[in-house]
């Protein structure tokens, strides 16, 4: 019966994996299929992706021969089309220039990439055992970073510092087991790699480690095992990506409803290790609330719950060490997560509001009452006026007059100053009739606050924004702007005082450490919750006339954690710590919480073996 | 906490290379202008970036709607089990006496009428532009907190008529309660400004909640710059006061508390040629009681108008941010754990922080006091009791003058004339003190009409000369106090050697530590200072291990040790009354008329200098005994009185009366460890 599951799900799989395979080009696919069965789904990621920046290939920001910008490709809603506003906004905002390019290297140097530094009876055992591997300089480039700026501003300039040796994908989970036994037998440093979206140096092989390094991608790992509708939870390969998850299961009626902004490159075993935070948590929950089961490989053995309960009283809950543990004790292989049915129906909104204080309280009530919508997001002036630069070209004069009129009803009617609106963009989820009657409630309690309901486009485009950011800064690099953005959590009446207070404090140092253009420096609150609400940092600026803006980029990034720390702000809400956040771990968690945790790497993985060296 | 006025280089503490600004007199206009027109012209400051529009009266009920005050009125009712209702009233009321209403019109009314008052009274009033300038800057900024020095009344009003004068938010003051008896006048105080603490209210909680709250509120919204006095109250002496750190702690908690980005701290300096309270202070210090403020008292001190206080000059100093001097001493995350309204005793080294920052500032204040010749010419003056030749005063100013500006002395000395004629006029100012006749140059004392020159009312009058001439003496003693402790220190080591020398130096300077701006823990900072200004103007040569005076360099210590004498003789005597008059335990209260009538018989048997008549000398060589633990204060019921360990006491008198001493006692030293 378990059998015929599995079977089902890969027939299915291999439809989906088609149509996927779609978008490479001919001449791969026919590569993979004249491969051996194991290689079938090989993945020839980086001929979709770019390798030295966000997202696909096809998708990118540029402006055309008339300076005007559009997005590139068919995958979005902003795919092709003019967004004739985002010149003068970036101009503007960064004092950037068409006319100064900082263009990237056009493509890798394979020269430049270190030979591989292999354990040859490691790969000996492995190739017996009948695993996938490559050495090739590409696969192992592409594994070896996440996408702080700081690794892609070299990939972009053409420098290659310490990359993986060898790169691996297992399979399943007994592949997994193997892997993990050879390199225990071997000795060799192993880094989990799933979807390599991880923004706090994680992925980055620490430049002290003498062994030799294997990335070990989850990649082919990503099927659905099975799905029971009666405990309503699906079973499934943790290196499956979140929009292939979410669309398998749509395909049965059902969706996991997590959806974190990466989601189009994240993987299920990413966000276990990382405690991931979904959009629609306030439905779905986040990663901790929506894992039933785990099972992960380490080099101690398997570990794993032996049975299914919702909740259990049995000492600390062991899912806990290893959600956060940032693939420094083992490979996540099979998650099993509760699942719901599809939503009926789904609405965006937005509201505006005259001022962000207003808007927070806002957000606090609707808190407080327990009633905030699958989503709720408030975004400050300054980012509201940069989703406003991101507006398409309006096709009528119809359009363009409503627009018009809008604005005129909000900041002339209403006197709402332009320079200190904000909005907060809204999705609803449920059955149709109680949408609309949430979506009441949450708007009686906006008005109470001076929020204005602003429409449905407002907060679709305010979603867009999220995934199309990452895009925008590859576009920023390309004339001399670098930019990043991170994230805390912090309790409601911290809220105000820690965003001012970090905002200021990125635009001082930044005057301070000689950046000659005023950044851009501008939060939303993305996650309310009973208690607190999670803070996201955009944060900008055109590095003309600096010589290490990398440098002055760090230092100001951790400056500003100094400040979130300061007034009342955690480490991390959903990235992690990685290598990046590390030297405030024990600050963080104190020195017995620290111990705690060495001590669980010790006995896990006395010999190192997830050598990624995160976290501790 | 040696971390706050570490200079790195030798050259960074030079004090003659502090650059300072320009003065303008803000009364030339006055003198030429229609004061009507400018007391109802357009005023239109620039205001705070992050400023919460609020009215006085909105104000009120923030602060009794406030989380904080709240929490207390909650935990009082409790405590006290009277209705939550009755103490929210209580506060109403405290808030209602407290409280400011800032009205323009007042500040309209004042700026017309303190035109005209000021006109009379000054030659000038002196303001440097590039402190207003960058005051404006700053109170766009962030909250801003105006710390001027006290010496007079005059010194709120001034300031306030300074930044309407310049268009600046006007700030809101605190000021004692003392002023509320004054019927009228007190209610005017509080339209321009001016909010009501009471001078003790220690152990009463929701006094303070309700005062802090206050504070706090006006700060956080930037509602106005906030002024009040570190010193806490007006110096009588010229000296600096140690500065009191209750409301400096209320204005950094927002910054600690992350409430607001950055504070800025200005420090003003406001320095009177003569002070409009001069024979006031001196009798108040002798022990006449200080004059009910009353508004009677104020129309009957209207005859002041008719006299010349010379000039006075306000120096706006360069803004401090707090944010800035708290990086890496203050952790902002010790707040985290706790709800920011809960009040929470300072920690330690917090209190430490503002401690030394409220020293920093009060030196601040000191550096850019503007020094009068006639600041110098009462040092020579009070150094030659008998009265000097008007030659010879002449000829020892010019080399004061010359050793005060090698100290980095902000001396307003003209250039353009000849020494001889800036001497005269400086005397002829003060013509009340000083006269000058057959060519020598002495105090003025008040004849008593027939009566013998040694009697005690005699020597009263004589003493309200002397100490109204040390008023002036004192305002340059900041300058001079730490090379005076090494050469004090370097007599009584009566060794070179550098670590001896130190002993003494940081001894004395422990002793000395409530009369002077002396900031706790930088002894050695203090040291190396105080050597490197003595070995610029060539007084002492440092060697490898010694420190010795160079052949040139005995008039310069010499004049140094005299400056502090009156001091040391005054600590003595105090010493002395406390080891030999004193039969049983004193009542604290009983302690000073009791020293002062043992003093004044010395001073008329010849063995005292007059300015051990102070109260405020005596006071501070009290607190100093009392820190030193040579004296106990034990409280029974309401009286306090003092235990006094009469070994140590004497020991320490010892110490200060033998300048030839080789070693410091033991057992004061030990004591004076402990006590770090």
């Amino acid at each position: 019966m378990f059998l015929k599951i599995i079977h089902a799900c890969k027939t299915s799989k291999r439809k989906v994996q088609l149509s996927f395979c779609c978008m490479r080009s001919i001449l791969s696919l026919s590569l993979s299929l004249s491969l051996s069965l194991s290689y079938f789904f090989f993945p020839f990621r980086h001929d979709i992706m770019k390798w030295n920046g966000w997202g696909y290939s096809d998708s990118r920001f540029l402006f055309n021969k008339k300076g005007q910008a559009e997005f590139t490709g068919k995958r979005y809603r902003l795919s092709g089309l003019i967004l004739p506003s985002l010149k003068d906004w970036f101009e503007g905002t960064f004092g950037a220039n068409l006319q100064h390019k900082s263009p990237a290297t056009p493509a890798l140097n394979v020269s430049a990439v270190p030979p591989p530094n292999l354990n040859e009876s490691f790969v000996e055992e492995l190739k017996a055992a009948g695993v996938a591997l490559s050495q090739e300089p590409e696969d192992r480039v592409f594994r070896s970073h996440g996408h702080c700026l700081h690794e892609i501003f070299a990939l972009r300039e053409g420098r290659i510092s310490r990359v993986p040796d060898l790169v691996v994908w297992p399979s399943c989970h007994n592949d997994v087991v193997k892997i993990v036994e050879l390199a225990c037998k071997h000795n060799v440093c192993l880094i989990p790699y799933g979807g390599g979206t991880s923004v706090s140096s994680a992925l980055e092989c620490p430049p002290e480690e003498t062994r030799s390094i294997v990335s070990l991608d989850t990649s082919q790992m990503n099927r659905i095992l099975w799905i029971d509708e009666k405990n309503l939870t699906a079973h499934v390969e943790a290196g499956i990506i979140g929009q292939d998850l979410e669309r398998q299961l749509n395909e049965s009626g059902y969706c996991t409803g997590h959806e974190p902004d990466s989601m189009e490159f994240s993987s299920l075993g990413g966000w276990v290790a990382t405690r991931a935070s979904g959009m629609k948590k306030n439905i779905y929950g986040n990663i901790e609330d929506l894992v039933v089961h785990i099972k992960m490989v380490t080099p101690r053995g398997v570990i794993e719950k032996s049975c299914q309960g919702p909740r259990m009283s049995t000492g600390p809950d062991i899912h806990h060490f290893i959600m956060g543990s940032e693939g420094t004790l083992g490979v996540v292989t099979e998650v099993t997560m509760k699942i719901r049915p599809v939503p009926e129906y789904q609405k965006y909104g937005s509201i505006v509001f005259p001022n962000f204080q207003q808007g927070v309280a806002c957000l606090r009530e609707v808190a407080k009452q327990r009633c905030a919508p699958a989503s709720i997001r408030l975004m400050d002036n300054e980012q509201f006026q940069f989703g406003h630069a991101l507006k398409p070209q309006v096709s009528s004069i119809f359009t363009s007059f409503l627009d018009g009129l809008k604005k005129f009803y909000i900041t002339k009617f209403k006197g709402f100053d332009p320079h200190h609106l904000c909005v907060a963009t809204l999705l609803f989820e449920g059955d149709r009739e109680k949408v609309l009657q949430h979506e009441k409630q949450v708007y009686d309690i906006a008005a109470k606050f001076g929020g204005l309901a602003a429409g449905e486009d407002n907060g679709q485009r305010g979603y867009m924004l999220t995934f199309v950011i990452a895009y925008l800064r590859d576009l920023g690099m390309d004339y001399y702007v670098i930019g990043e953005s991170f994230e805390t959590s912090v309790p409601w009446d911290r809220v105000l005082d820690l965003c001012r207070n970090v905002k200021e404090r990125i635009v001082r140092e930044c005057k301070e450490r000689g950046v000659q253009f005023p950044p851009l420096s501008t939060c939303r609150v993305t996650q309310t919750y009973d208690a607190g609400a999670c803070v996201y940092f955009y944060f900008a600026f055109n590095y003309r006339g600096l010589s290490d803006p990398i440098h002055v980029y760090e230092n100001v990034e951790h400056a500003a954690r100094e400040e979130i720390l300061a007034n009342g702000g955690s480490l991390s809400h959903h990235h992690g710590v990685g290598k990046l956040r590390k030297e405030w771990m024990k600050e963080a968690v104190s020195t017995v919480g620290l111990g705690m945790l060495k001590s669980v790497k010790e006995y896990v993985d006395p010999s190192n073996i997830f050598g990624n060296r995160n976290l501790l | 906490m040696l971390f706050l006025l570490r200079d790195c280089s030798p050259l960074g503490r030079d004090p003659v290379l502090k650059k300072r600004d320009d003065f303008e007199d803000v009364l030339e206009e006055r003198r030429n202008s229609s004061d009507l027109r400018y007391a109802l012209r357009c005023y239109t400051p620039a205001l705070y970036k992050g400023l919460v529009p609020c009215k006085a009266s909105m104000l009120k009920s923030i602060v009794l709607q406030s989380d904080s005050l709240q929490y207390v009125v909650g935990q009082v009712s409790a405590e006290c089990g009277e209705s939550r209702e009755a103490v929210q009233e209580e506060a109403a009321l405290l808030l209602e006496e407290m409280a400011h209403r800032l009205q323009l019109g007042t500040i309209r009314f004042f700026a017309f009428t303190l035109s005209k008052a000021f006109k009379a009274l000054f030659r000038g009033v002196c303001v440097n532009e590039e402190g207003i300038q960058r005051l404006q800057q700053a109170i766009q900024e962030h909250p801003v907190v105006l710390l001027p020095s006290h010496r007079s009344y005059m010194d709120f009003l001034m300031m306030s008529y300074i930044l309407y004068t310049y268009d600046l938010a006007l700030p809101v003051i605190a000021a004692g309660m003392d002023f509320i008896s004054m019927k009228f006048v007190g209610e005017m105080l509080r339209m321009s400004g001016a909010f009501f603490i009471r001078r003790s209210f220690g152990g009463d909680k929701l006094y303070w909640a309700v005062f802090s709250e206050y504070v706090k509120t006006m700060l956080r919204n930037g509602y106005a710059p906030i002024e009040f006095f570190l010193e806490g109250t007006r110096s009588r002496t010229g000296k600096s006061l140690t500065p009191k750190t209750g409301l400096l702690n209320i204005v950094m908690e927002p910054f600690f508390k992350g409430e607001v980005f950055d504070v800025n701290l200005v420090p003003v300096s406001i320095s009177y040629e003569r002070i409009l309270e001069e024979s006031l202070y001196a009798r108040e210090l002798l022990g006449v009681p200080k004059p009910k403020e009353s508004t009677s008292g104020l129309l009957k001190a209207r005859r002041i108008l008719s006299e010349d206080y010379g000039s006075m000059h306000v120096y706006f100093g360069h803004p401090v941010s707090i944010r800035s001097l708290a990086q890496g001493h203050i952790s902002r995350s010790q707040h985290n754990l706790l709800p920011r309204h809960i009040p929470q005793k300072p920690t330690a080294d917090t209190q430490a922080f503002v401690n030394d920052t409220a020293f920093r500032l009060v030196r601040l204040q000191e550096e850019n006091m503007v020094l009068k010749p006639w600041v110098l010419l009462a040092t020579l003056l009070l150094q030659n009791p008998d009265g000097m030749d008007l030659s010879t005063l002449t000829e020892q100013a010019d080399w004061l003058r010359r050793l005060a500006l090698a100290f980095g002395a902000f001396l307003d000395w003209p250039d353009h004339e000849p020494c001889s004629k800036v001497i005269s006029s400086s005397l002829a100012l003060h013509k009340n003190l000083v006269c000058v006749s057959g060519g020598r140059v002495r105090l003025v004392v008040e004849e008593l009409p027939g009566a013998e020159s040694a009697t005690e009312e005699a020597g009263f009058n004589r003493a309200v000369s002397v100490l109204s001439c040390a008023s002036y003496r004192n305002q340059i003693l900041h300058l001079f106090v730490r090379p005076a402790l090494i050469a004090v220190a370097m007599q009584t080591a009566n060794c070179s050697r550098k670590d001896e020398v130190f002993n003494c130096f940081n001894f004395l300077r422990n002793v000395f530590s409530n009369e002077f701006i002396l900031c706790p823990g930088a002894a050695v900072q203090d040291f190396e200072e105080a050597c490197y200004l003595l070995g610029k103007c060539g007084a002492v040569q440092e060697l490898q291990q010694d420190l010795v005076m160079s052949q040139s360099g005995q008039t310069t210590l010499a004049f140094l040790c005299s400056v502090l004498d009156p001091f040391l003789q005054g600590y003595q005597v105090v010493c002395r009354y406390l080891c030999e008059e004193l039969e049983e335990n004193l009542l604290e209260n009983k302690f000073v008329p009791a020293v002062r009538s043992f003093t004044l018989q010395l001073i008329l048997s010849g063995t005292c200098c007059y300015e051990a008549l102070s109260s405020d000398l005596q006071k501070n060589a009290l607190a100093a005994l009392i820190r030193l633990k040579a004296v106990r204060r034990v409280k029974a019921g309401d009286q306090v009185t003092l235990k006094v360990n009469k070994i140590a006491v004497n020991s320490l008198e010892d110490t200060l009366g033998k300048t030839n001493v080789q070693h410091i006692n033991i057992y004061l030293y030990s004591s004076l460890l402990n006590n770090k």
